[in-house]
């Protein structure tokens, strides 16, 4: 029995493909290019430079804004948040305080496996530049300024989950959403897309009510950072809950601090402690005036938006009448169901359609009509030769008198490898049940 | 020949082939070299020079602050800690200059970071007031104020947060022009208080303001907050006979030297004589935007040295002068947490109402007549008397630098002590052509008292 529920909000991170970076002209594609070949004088904060905001960037975390069902707030401005560190230009981060482009959103993801749906409070989603890069080789650091002001996405969920389970869904489901978006690559591995988890744990008082209030919040919280997948995000929250639960049990209370993932080691390690809230000294960005946004053009961004996965699934069941689980694996690429919906339009055969997509039976690569024309091949009726297949038949038993054998000693499967044979001979001909008949009767 | 001849008057000079472009440009490094050692009002000569005829300043050559940008040539904002730093880029202002083939003498002097109003801030020594050597030149654009009035430019660019251009204009005896805030990009200015920052000219004359602003003004997609409001055609503008309506503010006279009161007193009768109007106005005490703008630009001088964190540029913190290290200071604890909304935010809301203030006023008159500075030039090591010496040398300009209104100083006399006395008008924003205007009349009306032809002659 738990004593303990985890309470674990996720700060994400999403840097978006622009063509330029977030505040000059200079190329935002940095991934395998030579260091500090993309960089100007704003992006290096050179004396004097001023920042001019990328107005594609803007509409793009809009658009993921309203993707998430956030308020799209009619005003906003950039803060400066100041920290001083080797990958930091100007000494202060152009970032968003208390103007976020979006608010108080919500997304609902669905468990295909257990057919339940969930749904997670997003906080905010906001719009800041990246950092540059740094790289530590043997007593020197470098620092790569190719990265320096890319666009940079910071979406904040509220403290709804309450286990690992639930994080790495919500962030899936995230990750195809953006997708969907065509904003990111969200790719975790060039870190276009990164994570940071906030744990605790609350104390169980009663059975029953577990909602958790927000006054309600345990007096502490560890935020783990460094983590590159989706995987290591659940190791990492699990190892958390049982170092927290061990903490706990001796009466103390775990340190508030940030704590790498060590993926190697499959654990997190301390990497700082964080006082109550570091001091970033926020305050309006002079160099950008504030935006006010217009209700139409808010609007449109809303309507702009592309059909979602989630929407896509419930379409596919209520129209096309296809298993939730197969409309969950159609809609995880935009274009796989895009393609499905192409293919589909022609065929009218949703859920075979479905199941030859979801099987690979027939190749995507091939054009939506390539692709009907084979489904219309393999769903017609097989009209198989008798004679033939009844040759056929013995012939293969003949042929294999091990694996004849094998069948009979008890191993049950290798009546498949039979079947294959004899579809093999028969060029596909044949209805493989019938197939599968005659062998069974041949054999015994 | 040369001597105290105005940027017009060269360009018809070098128009009509009468000098060439690099003979007027030896001429003024000639005189560089005599006078510069003892007034200190250069601290990078330009070398690698580009003389092309063409172009609105073709061959003008010009001094340039120290704290634009300028490709390859060492920009030190008076700060050892840029010590070596040659930008790798140009500021927008001296593009649009270098655009029209303007030529560019060196860097001037000034207030290390622009912090002060005297330029003896500067980690490379403090510029001399050329009236008199042991007096400041006011600041922080000194060394460009000093430079014209003593002819080792014949005009020059500077730069205001509040009152930097117009306080070392009248110390001096030149012309200064603020512009309003946007009207002229600040991209490649090392930034001071960025929500105040704004380029513009010290000239020996209206027409040469006119013609200056009328290069360097205007939109600039490198600059987010220059305004897109196209510009006027300056010189055009003072062809114009108009008349206007001054606004007299007694809390814009309290406390003047009595010299400087009894001048801006004449000049008044000046612009009466020329048939202005006056009216009596009022405005919010100037005194309380000492407080607002010491906060607000301490803030945002905080944050924007915060950049020279020792990894680049060659030289650390330690290389700051102290007013830098107080203003980082001052400006950090305003903006820490629990402090911001009791400084800064309040700061801004009595901004937004020193803004109404000025736009209820010129709903009413054309201008507010004052001076930029209450006393005049005070003599070297005289600051360190007091703690917050350029926000109340620059008393009254605050206001108008805080709503971004434009304002120009001009020359109406000398004390006595033989000091120039500065008087200024300020306007509603993006009015440049119509202060340009009235400058202009009250210009042709008194050549200033010959203060700024008797300021060269001090330097034959």
């Amino acid at each position: 029995m738990n004593k303990y529920i985890p309470v674990i909000g996720l700060e994400i991170h999403v840097e978006l493909k622009t063509k330029s970076k977030m505040f000059c002209q200079c190329r935002a594609d940095y991934f395998a290019k030579k260091p500090n070949t993309q960089t100007c004088p704003v992006c290096l904060g050179l004396p004097g430079a001023l920042p001019v905001p990328n107005k594609k960037a803007i509409e793009w975390v809009q658009k993921i804004g309203a993707a998430l069902d956030c308020k799209l707030r009619p005003h906003s401005k950039f803060d400066r948040k100041h920290y001083n560190y080797p990958d930091l230009a100007k000494g202060y981060q152009i970032s968003q305080y208390d103007e976020p482009f979006a608010v108080n959103g919500r997304v609902t993801v669905c468990n295909p496996r257990n057919k339940t749906k969930k749904s997670f409070g997003i906080t905010r989603v906001h719009m800041e530049e990246d950092t540059a890069k740094l790289t530590h080789r043997g007593s020197g650091t470098y620092v790569n300024f190719n990265r320096s002001g890319v666009p940079l996405v910071e979406i904040v969920t509220e403290p709804d989950f309450h286990n690992a389970d639930d994080v790495k869904m919500f962030l899936e489901e995230l990750q195809v959403i953006i997708r969907y978006l065509d904003v990111s690559d969200a790719d975790m591995e060039k870190g276009s897309m990164r994570m940071e988890p906030n744990i605790s744990l609350q104390k169980i008082t009663n059975d029953r009510s577990q909602i958790t209030k927000k006054s309600e919040l345990p007096n502490y919280k560890v935020e783990v950072k460094n983590i590159n997948s989706f995987r290591f995000v659940k190791q990492a929250i699990e190892y958390e809950i049982k170092r927290q639960t061990e903490i706990l049990e001796k009466g103390k209370t775990p340190v508030q601090e940030t704590r790498g993932w060590d993926d190697k080691k499959n654990k997190t390690y301390s990497q700082r402690s964080k006082e109550e809230a570091q001091d970033y000294r926020y305050f309006p960005e002079p160099d950008i005036p504030p935006f006010i946004f217009e209700e139409n053009y808010l609007d449109e961004v809303g309507v702009s938006l592309p059909e979602l996965p989630q929407e896509k699934i419930d379409r596919y069941i209520a129209d096309y009448k296809v298993r939730e689980s197969d409309a969950f694996v159609l809609t995880r690429s935009r274009k796989l169901a895009e393609y499905f919906e192409k293919v589909v339009s022609i065929s009218k055969k949703p859920q075979q359609v479905a199941n030859l997509i979801i099987n690979k039976k027939i190749s995507i690569d091939l054009t939506p009509e390539k692709f009907c024309q084979k489904v219309e091949a393999l769903l017609s009726p097989k009209v198989t030769d008798r004679k033939m297949l009844s040759e056929t038949v013995k012939k293969t038993i003949v042929d294999n008198p091990k694996v004849v054998s094998d069948y009979k000693a008890g191993k049950k499967n290798v009546l498949m490898f039979l079947v294959g044979q004899v579809m093999k001979a028969m060029k596909g001909r044949a209805d493989a049940n019938l197939v599968r008949q005659q062998l069974l009767e041949n054999i015994l | 020949m040369l001597l105290g001849k105005t940027l017009v008057e060269l360009k018809e000079l070098i128009d009509s082939k009468e000098i060439s472009p690099d003979e007027l440009f030896k001429y003024f490094m000639q005189r560089i070299k005599k006078y510069n050692p003892k007034l200190n009002a250069y601290l990078t000569l330009n070398k690698d020079v580009d003389f092309k005829n063409s172009g609105v300043l073709g061959g003008i050559p010009l001094a340039i602050k120290d704290n634009f940008c300028t490709y390859g040539l060492r920009t030190t904002a008076s700060s050892k800690v840029l010590e070596n730093f040659i930008p790798p880029y140009e500021s927008t202002v001296t593009a649009r200059l270098k655009k029209e083939n303007a030529v560019f003498l060196g860097k001037t002097n000034m207030d290390a970071w622009a912090h002060g109003s005297s330029t003896e801030t500067s980690d490379f020594g403090a510029t001399k007031n050329p009236w008199d050597l042991t007096r400041v030149p006011g600041g922080s654009s000194g060394g460009t104020a000093c430079a014209v009035s003593s002819y080792l430019a014949p005009g020059g660019i500077g730069s205001e947060t509040a009152g930097s251009i117009r306080q070392p204009a009248a110390w001096s005896g030149v012309v200064g022009l603020k512009p309003t805030y946007g009207r002229v990009s600040r991209y490649g200015v090392i930034a001071m208080g960025s929500s105040l920052d704004c380029p513009g000219p010290l000239t020996l004359c209206v027409k040469d303001a006119a013609l200056i602003l009328g290069v360097i003004a205007g939109h600039d997609s490198m600059d987010a907050t220059s305004s897109p409001r196209s510009i006027e055609n300056y010189l055009e503008a003072l062809k114009q006979k108009k008349s206007y309506t001054i606004g007299l503010c007694d809390d814009y006279f309290e406390g003047l030297d009595r010299d400087v009161l009894n001048a801006v007193e004449k000049s008044i009768e000046v612009f009466k004589k020329l048939g202005f109007k006056t009216k009596k106005v009022k405005l919010l005490s100037p005194q309380y935007a000492i407080s607002v703008y010491t906060i607000i630009q301490r803030a945002e001088v905080s944050s924007n040295l915060s950049r020279y964190d020792g990894i680049r540029y060659g030289n650390d913190r330690r290389s700051f002068g102290d007013e830098a290290k107080r203003r980082i200071m001052l400006g950090t604890y305003t903006l820490s947490y629990g402090y911001y909304d009791a400084f800064y935010k309040k700061a801004q809301k009595v901004r937004t109402l020193i803004i109404e203030d000025f736009k209820r006023v010129f709903t009413e008159v054309d201008f507010v007549i004052g001076t930029p500075t209450p006393i005049t030039a005070l003599k070297l090591g005289e600051f360190e008397k007091y703690p917050f010496f350029g926000e109340l040398m620059d008393k009254f300009n605050e206001p108008g630098a805080m709503a971004g209104i434009p304002g120009i100083s001009l020359p109406v006399g000398l004390d006595r002590n033989g000091l120039p006395i500065g008087m200024q008008l300020m306007g509603s924003y993006f009015r440049e052509a119509d202060i340009l205007n009235a400058a202009y009349l009250f210009e042709q009306e008194t050549d200033y008292y010959g203060v700024i032809k008797k300021g060269i002659h001090n330097y034959e």
